[in-house]
């Protein structure tokens, strides 16, 4: 996994990082056109439709605000996948601050919303609906593993558990859906 | 294996768009001309053309962008409502309704020769002037250079900004030129005295 950097500040002067890293960063159009559809897919899949899209979007102005100091090109989609991880729980956790009823009874509610312009395959909304009543950790873990296609390590980094955790959420979030597709 | 279950976590969620962004350190956008298709770059939102070239390919964009990003910043992305002002300018040049591009230029992306030929030609060879290769040359103090100006002309990243297609062989012959020797013959017949409309 690519090192991620912190928080990057709200604004940065235009330019002025530009070439502070030395390392040679491709342009970043070509991230967006390479990536923004599995960028989108992660936010929607551990965000929700509701919050998916804000996630997704609030990712990508991450990801640009912080791009001129990486300081390693290997990666990138794996950088990407992380800061949108990180969003998704950002808003999550400020949505759990505020909520009185429980998060996935509100997810599940907007399970059936046409989520994007060439929706809905039923079967999908009821998957998706599934996975967002999942515990966090298992929904974090299942969605980072098979949606974001991340290898367990990276899995485990992003959660920051250890990799026989990160195994075991994954095949307990299998097992809750299976149980729940039956 | 095929396990139903993960092939369908797989394929995600349907999803609709793709990310905006409000600026970028280096927007670009293309621009279909009566001379050819133009990309054109910005630094900023507001910032000066940093490049107005032909696209004489399918990977123009990409190598456009590659360039961009190492020589101004990565942040490079396409904004074409960054550039409607630049494709305005340039759409009024090309109808006679202008004489000059008002929008700075920045030449980031020339070396120290190319710069110092382009500053000077558009210094010296106004619209609907003409020089050759040899003329340019002896004003930049390299009078054997004529080659050499060429060469730096055909690399002008600022095309019709910088009037590159104002110069010509000694002959009078059109030479090249990077949009193409019909591009150049349009430009010259559209800033020919005969051609020219009352700007005031």
């Amino acid at each position: 996994m690519a090192p991620v950097p912190p928080h990057p500040p709200a604004a940065s002067q235009p330019g002025a990082a530009a070439r502070s890293s030395g390392v040679h960063l491709p342009p970043f159009q070509e991230l967006v056109d390479a990536h923004w559809r599995d960028v989108a897919r992660l936010a929607h899949a551990l965000a929700g439709p509701v919050d998916g899209d804000d996630v997704a979007q609030q990712a990508w102005l991450q990801a640009y605000a912080a791009y001129p100091r990486l300081t390693s090109a290997r990666n990138l989609r794996g950088w990407l996948l992380t800061v949108t991880h990180r969003c998704a729980t950002d808003v999550h956790r400020a949505r759990a601050r505020r909520a009185v009823p429980a998060e996935p009874d509100t997810l599940v509610a907007h399970g059936d919303s046409t989520p994007g312009p060439d929706a809905s395959d039923p079967a999908d909304d009821a998957l998706w609906a599934q996975v967002a009543a999942l515990p966090d950790r298992q929904r974090e873990a299942v969605v980072l593993r098979y949606v974001a296609d991340l290898d367990h390590a990276a899995v485990a980094t992003a959660l920051g558990c250890t990799p026989t955790t990160s195994r075991r959420l994954v095949s307990d979030a299998l097992a809750a859906l299976r149980r729940a597709r039956s | 294996m095929n396990d139903p279950l993960t092939t369908a976590l797989a394929r995600g969620p349907r999803v609709g768009r793709p990310p905006t962004f409000p600026d970028a350190d280096v927007a670009y956008a293309a621009h279909d001309t009566v001379v050819g298709r133009l990309l054109l770059a910005r630094l900023g939102s507001t910032g000066p053309l940093v490049a107005c070239v032909y696209a004489a390919t399918a990977d123009s964009e990409e190598a456009l962008a590659e360039r961009l990003a190492r020589t101004c910043s990565p942040r490079v992305l396409r904004l074409p409502h960054v550039l409607d002002d630049a494709r305005r300018e340039i759409d009024d040049y090309l109808a006679g309704q202008r004489h000059t591009i008002e929008i700075a230029v920045d030449l980031s992306l020339a070396t120290a020769f190319q710069r110092e030929v382009l500053t000077t030609l558009a210094a010296r060879v106004g619209y609907g002037r003409r020089a050759t290769y040899g003329e340019l040359a002896g004003w930049v103090g390299r009078p054997a250079a004529a080659r050499a100006v060429g060469t730096a002309l055909g690399a002008n990243p600022l095309c019709i900004a910088l009037p590159c297609h104002r110069v010509v062989g000694a002959s009078g012959a059109l030479a090249g030129y990077a949009g193409g020797l019909p591009a150049k013959e349009h430009l010259l017949a559209l800033e020919s005295p005969g051609a020219r409309r009352a700007l005031d």
